[in-house]
């Protein structure tokens, strides 16, 4: 019997349906299977919900900034409920949108919980039944969940992971958060806005410690400066939910033991793949040691014809590295199967920028300083603050800096971090830069906008060099 | 509708070939299996042959270009169904046929004349013709190049449309990892092969002295790239038996009047291959690849042999020396060398290998040192048998004598490492009767 498709892609995250529509572009036959929404956690129940909170809880801060801007406004107040139905609202648009997609694509949808039979057939079972597809390529994006803490199991009622910290029942008064990651430190940062008081809790010795040790340190400032309390090299030993709350013991730095009372606690520390029951065992899919499909540059796996890309394989795991894995192992596919226009080039996870939209927000690409000095470079390193931007000023935003950090012998870039107003949005500036494998002199010889934020970026290359014009 | 027909990929690796002979014109009727071209790639030339049926209608690429890039239109075929068929291109080639005896010169027109450009848009033409001869290059890339002294004309780029980036600049080791490590790949999907370093500016050459420029063929760059590229990231060590032949010569005469009835004739090579395909499993220490970050150590003894072909020289490989009797070895080797004379191997019979034996004692030459055939760790070098005074029994006589140099790899075999692999490899000579156990 022929295959009804060429491809089958598990899941509809940003992985999934971003490699669907790829090959669907070059041509191919797909077909594509979810079990709950369309666009999976990011656009349902992660990066995009989260912005829309994060948005309101800006628009608050900078309302209870007014005085400052000669503006006044008076009685302000969040109403909690109001702020998540918006956040709603905006997922549920992007899920309409992704499934727009997928009609435009001449992609069949397939509700329901997939579970591979084989390397070209997968058993769909939903609401209408159960039925056998089959395609000469699966791409499995079947993402990862909250990784649960032994101790704090969530129940949504007082133990939270992301998904319940995004509909919240009630506002926390008192929240503890567990885990300073990206997720940790945004909805640390929401309910700090929002008016909780926020402890963050974190077992290494710095929060959002995949970033460079210099925006560690600002960051940590900056939210304490906030009013949320920050415990590094800490760790939660036990918690005891009670009718009114938790009561959470905790084990910090000095090795004090203290026992706290908070409303509500989110667990935010990691995440688990989701590779459970869908077949992988039977036909011998292999894991790697943290229990993540083990795939190579370009999607497969070590059974032909069964590919994996997103955050059930190997980090980052962002939903742009998933997006970017699922376009080539498309093109892979279809290049296997006869294409021979397609170049599929694989990413360089150095070219991965990762952004937090805590404020003031984080965004950074390539090797910390101290990764670079690890590898062996020799380094210059130029550092800009917002305090000598024009732009900065007038937003009145003028706290943060960006730091860029060159390899001394060849003027690479290898990294650059940066912390304060608008950075998610900069940072592309430097990726792009990264990708083309730029030096010192193209960023240099680049014109840029005056006034703006990003002539940070072109100051702090300046300054790597000792020739910051503004400092 | 008609067929366009693309430069195939012929081996894995492969991004460009040269396209060295038409075998069909326009006009003519093909057929599935016929074959319409011959492709020469970096080492082999191979057949092309017609997947569709139909009529050449037009060939767009002229026979001897070079560097035609995979996946490019090189023809069009139209099919028999087609009721369109003699479009306008078909009928114009018999006109363009006819004056013209030289195939390229009769190509040149078909290859010129596209859809015609309305003569409202003159602007849009102009673009269509890039500087051909400019190389693209990463910032980073162009001056790390600078630093190092390499010639980015000569580096073949793995970025989007050909671009050299930093990883292209990185030697051989890294991709030598990629392809050991990789899980257990099916199809190559990498279109970018690894791209290596070449030489060095070449060295100036005295104009004043009457000279030929001979265009430098595929292979030729192959082997200057490959064998630069080794002399100059593998840090070689040498060492060098005398082996003495008479039971070799003995077991041969046996071997040969026993096979005569079946027609067969083994060579001293043939035993060779077969003494250094047991000797690398019997020390298997020298049986490795340097792969950066991990030594890959094979269980199996594959020995590419060096061939000489008009042109150069490539090295078909015998797989599973170790385990292959001597007259399968001198099967295979009589069709492999009879195919790689005609440029007819496939890739996979000429790359890989896990080490290479290389004989130049039919010249005469008494011992030499070869190069190094990475990923492969070591490489053998067999000079002439010949009557030498030899001391046997404390006493002066004569005997059959050779001398046999092994070129190592440091990074992965110790001197000691290979002094095993040299000493077994002589052993299973002198006392051959294992090579046939």
């Amino acid at each position: 019997m022929a295959d009804q498709y060429d491809l089958i892609v598990l899941g509809s995250g940003p992985g999934g349906y971003v490699a669907a529509i790829r090959a669907s572009q070059l041509g191919l036959k797909v077909g594509i299977v979810e079990r709950e929404l369309l666009g999976g956690i990011c656009l349902n129940w992660g990066c995009i919900p989260t912005k829309a909170l994060l948005r309101s809880a800006e628009v608050f801060h900078q309302m209870k900034q007014a005085a400052s801007y000669g503006l006044a406004a008076d009685n302000i107040r969040a109403d909690i409920d109001a702020v998540v139905n918006r956040s709603r609202g905006v997922a549920k648009q992007l899920n309409q949108g992704v499934t727009h997609l997928m009609k435009k694509n001449r992609i069949t949808v397939h509700m329901g919980t997939g579970v591979l039979k084989g390397a070209d057939k997968v058993e769909v079972t939903g609401e209408k039944g159960t039925e056998v597809i089959s395609a000469k390529h699966i791409i499995i994006a079947t993402g990862a969940r909250a990784r649960d803490l032994p101790f704090a199991k969530a129940d949504g009622k007082r133990i939270w992971t992301y998904r319940h910290a995004m509909v919240p029942p009630e506002m926390p008064s008192k929240l503890l958060v567990i885990g300073s990651g990206a997720i940790g430190i945004e909805f640390a940062s929401f309910y700090n806005d929002m008016g909780a008081d926020v402890t963050v809790v974190e077992m290494m010795d710095r929060i959002v410690p995949v970033e460079d040790a210099d925006v560690s340190a600002f960051l940590e400032k900056a939210l304490k400066k906030q009013g949320m309390t920050i415990l590094t090299g800490a760790g939660v030993q036990s918690i005891a939910v009670s009718e009114t709350g938790v009561k959470a013991v905790i084990k910090a730095k000095d090795d004090a033991v203290t026992e706290s009372d908070f409303s509500h606690v989110i667990v935010a520390v990691g995440i688990l793949p989701n590779v459970e029951n869908i077949g992988l065992e039977d036909l011998g899919i292999e894991p790697d040691k943290r229990f993540h499909i083990k795939a190579d540059a370009y999607g497969r796996t070590n059974v032909p014809g069964v590919w994996a890309i997103g955050d059930c394989i190997d980090g980052p795991w962002l939903a742009h590295k998933a997006s970017h894995e699922g376009v080539i192992a498309a093109e892979a596919i279809a290049q296997a199967l006869g294409n021979t226009e397609v170049h599929p080039h694989v990413m360089d996870r150095l070219n991965i920028p990762g952004c937090t939209y805590c404020h003031p927000q984080v965004a950074s690409v390539g090797l910390t300083e101290a990764k670079a000095k690890e590898a062996g470079y020799e380094l210059k390193v130029g550092t800009f603050p917002f305090m000598g931007n024009g732009k900065a000023i007038a937003l009145g935003q003028a706290e943060g800096f960006i730091k860029t950090v060159f390899d001394a012998k060849t003027g690479e870039l290898l990294g650059a971090h940066m912390i304060g107003a608008e950075v998610t949005e900069l940072i592309q500036g430097y990726v792009v830069g990264k990708t083309l494998e730029t030096t010192e002199a193209e960023l240099m010889h680049t014109v840029f906008a005056h006034p703006t934020l990003s002539e940070m970026m072109h100051e702090s290359v300046l300054a790597a060099y000792g020739r910051a014009v503004h400092i | 509708m008609p067929t366009q027909i693309k430069m195939p990929a012929l081996s894995p690796t492969m991004e460009e070939g040269t396209l060295a002979k038409w075998l069909v014109k326009v006009g003519d009727k093909v057929s599935s299996g016929d074959i319409m071209a011959e492709i020469e790639t970096d080492k082999a030339t191979m057949e092309f042959e017609a997947v569709d049926e139909g009529t050449v209608v037009s060939i767009s690429v002229a026979e001897g270009t070079e560097g035609v890039k995979v996946g490019t239109v090189i023809a069009t075929i139209a099919g028999e169904d087609d009721d369109d068929a003699p479009t306008p291109a078909f009928a114009a080639a018999p006109v363009v046929a006819a004056p013209a005896p030289a195939p390229v010169a009769a190509l040149a027109p078909v290859v010129a004349a596209p859809a015609p450009v309305p003569p409202a848009a003159p602007i849009v033409a102009a673009p269509a013709v890039a500087a051909a001869d400019r190389v693209v290059a990463s910032p980073l890339a162009r001056r790390i190049a600078t630093e190092k002294g390499i010639d980015l004309g000569a580096v073949q780029g793995s970025g989007p449309h050909g671009r050299i980036i930093k990883a292209d600049l990185e030697g051989a080791a890294p991709a030598a990892i990629a392809q050991a490590t990789s899980v257990a790949a099916p199809a190559p999907v990498a279109t970018p092969a690894p791209a290596v370093v070449a030489a060095a500016p070449a060295a100036p050459f005295s104009s004043d002295i009457p000279y030929e420029a001979i265009k430098l063929s595929g292979m030729r760059k192959t082997i200057a790239r490959r064998l630069t590229e080794a002399k100059a990231t593998v840090p070689h060590y040498y060492l060098t038996v005398d082996i003495r032949l008479d039971a070799l010569l003995k077991l041969r005469a046996e071997l040969n009047a026993a096979l005569a009835v079946e027609g067969v004739r083994l060579s001293v090579n043939d035993l060779l291959i077969k003494a250094l395909g047991k000797a690398l499993i019997l020390a298997p220490d020298a049986n490795v690849s340097f792969a950066g970050d991990a030594l890959i150590r094979y269980s199996r003894a594959d020995v590419a042999v060096a061939v000489s072909i008009p042109g150069g020289l490539i090295t078909p490989i015998v797989t599973g020396a170790d385990v292959k009797s001597i007259s399968a070895i001198q099967k295979d080797m009589a069709d492999l060398g009879a195919r790689a004379k005609a440029g007819k191997l496939a890739a996979h019979e000429y790359q890989g290998g896990t080490a290479s034996l290389s004989n130049l004692g039919m010249f005469g030459i008494k011992q030499f040192e070869a190069v190094i055939n990475p990923p492969q760790g070591m490489i053998m070098a067999i000079g002439a048998g010949e009557k030498r005074p030899y001391v046997i029994d404390n006493a002066l006589g004569i005997a059959t004598v050779m001398s046999a140099t092994g070129s190592f790899d440091h990074r992965a075999i110790d001197g000691a490492e290979g002094a095993q692999l040299m000493q077994a490899f002589k052993s299973l000579i002198e006392a051959p009767l294992a090579l046939v156990a």
